[in-house]
C-alpha cells in the first residue's frame, strides 16, 4: 500500500492533492473526505481553530494507522494532509484520500482512519473567538 | 541505587493546568507511570484535572499506568485529542 502524509502549517491545496491521484488499472474506487472547521463552537461563532500537535508521535500513530488499515483492506494507497496552527472558519483542516478496487472498502477505510485520527493522534484545538 | 530521571512533556490544556511545557522528575528505580503520574498531581496539582481523561505515551507510544520507566524516558502527559 502506497501512503503519503502531510502535517503542514499551510493551507491544504485540495485540487493540487487531487491533481496528483493516481489510480491503478484494478481500482475503482477514490473516496475523500475533507474536514472543514465550521464557524460556531458551542453555539457561539468562531474565527479559527488553533491546532497543536505533539508531531512526531502523531506522524508515528499515523504510520501505525497506515500499517493496520494495510492489514483489514486492499486498499492501494492513503493520503492524509493535517493542517496545525491557525485554521481559520471554512478552511479545511483535515483532508483523507483512500483508493482502492471498490467502494465498500475504500468507504470502510476512510471512515476508520478518520475515527482513529480523532481516537489515537496527539493533535488538539482550541477555539480562537472574536473580540465583542 | 540512584534514581532515575524522567523528562515529562505537557501538551494543550495539560500544559495550561501545569503551568510549564517540561519537567523532570526523579523516580526511585523500577517506578512505574502511575507512581509518576501521582508524583505529578502533588507537583501540578491542577493537573489533577485530567487524572481520569488523560492518556501517556512513554516515548511515542502509548503506555498503561503499569509501565516501567528506565532512566532517560520521555514521557508525554496527553489530554483527550481533537484532531480533524
Amino acid at each position: 500500500m502506497q501512503s503519503e502524509l502531510t502535517l503542514t502549517l499551510e493551507p491544504i491545496d485540495e485540487a493540487a492533492w487531487l491533481a496528483r491521484r493516481a489510480m491503478g488499472r484494478e481500482m475503482g474506487a477514490a473516496v475523500c473526505f475533507s474536514g472543514v472547521v465550521r464557524g460556531t463552537e458551542g453555539g457561539g461563532a468562531i474565527a479559527a481553530l488553533e491546532y497543536e500537535a505533539f508531531e512526531r508521535m502523531a506522524r508515528h500513530q499515523i504510520e501505525l494507522l497506515f500499517r493496520r488499515v494495510e492489514e483489514r483492506w486492499p486498499v492501494q494507497s492513503v493520503r492524509v494532509a493535517h493542517r496545525l496552527g491557525r485554521v481559520g472558519a471554512g478552511e479545511t483542516a483535515l483532508w483523507v484520500e483512500v483508493i482502492a478496487p471498490h467502494r465498500r472498502e475504500a468507504f470502510a477505510a476512510c471512515q476508520f482512519i478518520i475515527d482513529e485520527m480523532k481516537r489515537a493522534v496527539p493533535i488538539w484545538k482550541k477555539p480562537l473567538t472574536f473580540c465583542l | 541505587m540512584g534514581t532515575v530521571q524522567i523528562r515529562v512533556y505537557f501538551f494543550s490544556r495539560g500544559r495550561e493546568l501545569a503551568g510549564c511545557a517540561e519537567a523532570v522528575e526523579s523516580m526511585p528505580p523500577g517506578s512505574c507511570v502511575k507512581e509518576l503520574l501521582e508524583k505529578l498531581f502533588r507537583r501540578f496539582p491542577k493537573l489533577a484535572e485530567l487524572r481520569k481523561s488523560l492518556r501517556v505515551a512513554v516515548g511515542l507510544d502509548y503506555q498503561g499506568g503499569d509501565c516501567v520507566l528506565k532512566d532517560g524516558d520521555e514521557v508525554s502527559i496527553l489530554p483527550p485529542t481533537q484532531g480533524g
